[in-house]
């Protein structure tokens, strides 16, 4: 079988974001990118069905500006066999949508006939939490969402889905499209011989047009703003002002 | 010229980073506390280590390490630098360079065990006589036959406590040169163990907790001809030949100290607010700020292109001297300021900036002190001018 896994090139999680002054985006401009941390462990889940001998390939493709070639060769330390890069946009601060990802994934996976997609749940930089299921419906495949523990048996996957207030146990056909959720596993370091491997691996390099998808935005950015900063405290005298308090806030 | 990081680059020092940060950080206050590594926790780091391909990485591909470049070799060490030096020197070891230069027989029994994290090597050549001139060294070897017999004392020597062996330097005679008589030096393997051979508690010091120092005694120590290292009476030669960049590996770690410790500053200048506002927007603290950015970056440039010069074989002794003499005065520096910045919090051990400090000391003075190393660059400068 063979394991496709989308990684997306994202804001790394310890930057501190800035919005830019026109309150049209976040500003990436020398801003450090890493792959989208539920990506990584997409990557990990698919290098631990290759070493348990349930895959044989897993091939890691992103959509994206050229840097995302870096991503890509992350992967390919971690492990992953091959890469493709899909170049769909060239300004770093251009989003490509998800319909418009799911799209390009969709040509890909007829090219590569994979048995499985395993892809991040969302990605952190947006949140939109949609390729996955729009790639399902794209391919008529199966999905299992939000997964925490993923089985192969033969024609099946046996899904563990992170839900509101519990934990959901599902069986799907194969193929089919698993996004996962943090506490699948813990993705491994990237490590320093496979680091000077990864060189080697073939990395294909396609565009959005060589599989005939039009990346350009639908969706218009009405303005992005920063959370609102945190209120200063207020310090009260005892249990009593306190509850009093919480009560006109309407909190207890 | 271009000064930009490859793809495998920016990769190795985020995995170096990761681990560092991940797996090191959280053990240096039980070390500063105790001064000590327990046994468990190192074997199971090194595991770790292992798994990440970071142990013994400075290591070619042929004997079991990742094959770097020079430069990729100095961005892996200036991370391991960040932490607490007895926890990335014994978890992530990096076997020294000279185990290479050994016969076929003597890589197996020293440098294979070494790669595996089963021991640890230690060097040998600092007398309580002989320190920056090495040459004065007094402990010697006799020839007795095939054999040689070792005498003298040697301190100062870090981890011999759990290095499995060592590698001693020794006089084994003198040469008439044109500047007066020199002495011969031939370095050995020797095994602990060895009758004759003891391994003492050396000193307790300021820097670097956890980190240890013995000294090593010789009464008559016997040792077969295949203890040598390399050929007899060509010791330097065999250090010179494979000793050469331990000067950029501490330029190195210090640049990673140092950057820790202008990270914790500038957070702080941000978040600290005295007389109503920022203390980063006081001159008295911004300046300061842009003097160690600045300064941090001219020692980053120093050692990386010396590092380059290292892999291109164009790299000069001044070269060195000046990064690893640049590097460990900018992180004494650094670790100063960014404790003023903090005023007293600076000072407590609630933050890693006194350790940072205490340990900034003894990097002016290993490898090389700073002095030694201006006399390098000085001579570099007049010799052509038969200076």
């Amino acid at each position: 079988m063979k394991v496709l896994v989308p990684v997306k090139r994202v804001i790394d999680y310890n930057v501190k974001v800035r919005v830019k002054a026109d309150g049209s985006g976040v500003d990436l401009a020398n801003v450090k990118m890493s792959m989208n941390p539920f990506d990584e462990i997409a990557v990990e889940e698919a290098i631990r069905l290759k070493e348990a001998g349930k895959a044989e390939e897993v091939v890691a493709v992103s959509i994206g500006v050229k840097q995302a070639q870096e991503t890509l060769r992350t992967a390919l330390a971690m492990g992953a066999d091959r890469a493709i890069l899909v170049v769909a946009a060239d300004d770093v601060h251009q989003d490509i949508e998800p319909l418009a990802v799911a799209k390009i994934l969709a040509k890909v996976v007829e090219e590569e006939q994979p048995g499985l997609v395993l892809a991040g749940k969302q990605a952190i930089d947006n949140d939109m939490n949609a390729t996955g299921q729009m790639l399902s419906a794209l391919l008529g495949w199966s999905q299992a969402t939000f997964a925490s523990k993923v089985n192969i048996d033969g024609d099946k996957a046996v899904v563990t889905r992170e839900v509101d207030g519990g934990l959901q146990t599902i069986k799907v056909n194969m193929p089919t499209i698993v996004t996962v959720d943090l506490r699948l596993n813990e993705p491994r370091y990237a490590s320093l011989p496979n680091i000077m491997k990864a060189k080697k691996k073939p990395l294909d390099e396609k565009t959005a047009a060589d599989y005939g998808v039009d990346a350009s935005p639908r969706l218009e950015v009405v303005k992005t703003t920063e959370p609102e900063a945190r209120q200063a405290g207020e310090i009260v005298p005892d249990v009593d002002t306190l509850v009093a308090k919480l009560k006109e806030k309407g909190i207890v | 010229m271009h000064f930009a990081l490859t793809e495998e680059q920016k990769m190795i020092v985020e995995t170096t980073r990761s681990f560092v940060e991940n797996e090191l950080y959280p053990h240096e206050d039980e070390i500063e506390r105790t001064g000590h590594l327990p046994m468990e926790m190192v074997r199971e780091l090194q595991a770790k280590a292992m798994e990440a391909g970071l142990y013994a990485a400075n290591m070619p591909e042929e004997v079991g390490g990742a094959g770097l470049d020079t430069l990729s070799w100095l961005l892996y060490e200036k991370e391991l630098g960040r932490a607490n030096y007895a926890l990335h020197w014994t978890c992530v070891a990096r076997p020294s360079n000279i185990l290479l230069a050994g016969t076929d027989e003597q890589k197996e029994k020293y440098l294979v065990p070494c790669m595996k994290g089963e021991t640890w090597d230690c060097l040998a050549m600092t007398e309580p006589g002989a320190g920056s001139d090495l040459r004065g060294m007094t402990a010697t070897a006799r020839q007795d036959g095939d054999d040689f017999i070792l005498n003298g004392t040697k301190h100062f020597i870090s981890h011999a406590d759990i290095a499995g062996f060592a590698i001693v330097f020794m006089a084994t005679g003198e040469e008439d040169t044109p500047r007066g008589k020199k002495k011969l030096i031939t370095a050995f393997f020797v095994d602990k163990g060895t009758p004759g051979f003891t391994v003492r508690d050396g000193y307790r010091n300021v820097s670097h907790r956890g980190y240890t120092n013995s000294v090593l005694e010789f009464d008559e120590c016997r040792l077969p001809k295949s203890a040598v290292l390399g050929e007899v009476h060509k010791g330097f030669q065999v250090a010179n030949e494979w000793l050469g960049a331990t000067r950029l590996q501490v330029a190195a770690t210090c640049l990673g100290r140092a950057d820790r410790a202008l990270n914790h500053a500038v957070e702080y200048a941000a978040e600290r607010r005295q007389f109503g506002q920022q203390i980063g927007k006081f001159q008295g603290v911004s300046f300061k700020l842009a003097d160690m950015a600045t300064e941090l970056k001219a020692a980053n440039l120093l050692t990386w292109e010396a590092g380059w010069k290292f892999e291109q074989d164009t790299v000069t002794e001044a070269d060195m001297s000046m990064a690893k003499l640049k590097a460990t005065e900018v992180l004494a520096m650094i670790a100063d300021e960014a404790i003023q910045i903090h005023g007293g919090m600076g000072l407590m051990d609630e933050l890693p900036l006194e350790r940072i400090w205490r340990d900034a000391r003894v990097e002016r003075i290993w490898e090389g002190t700073s002095e030694i190393q201006r006399h390098i660059i000085s001579r570099e400068l007049l010799r052509p001018l038969g200076g």
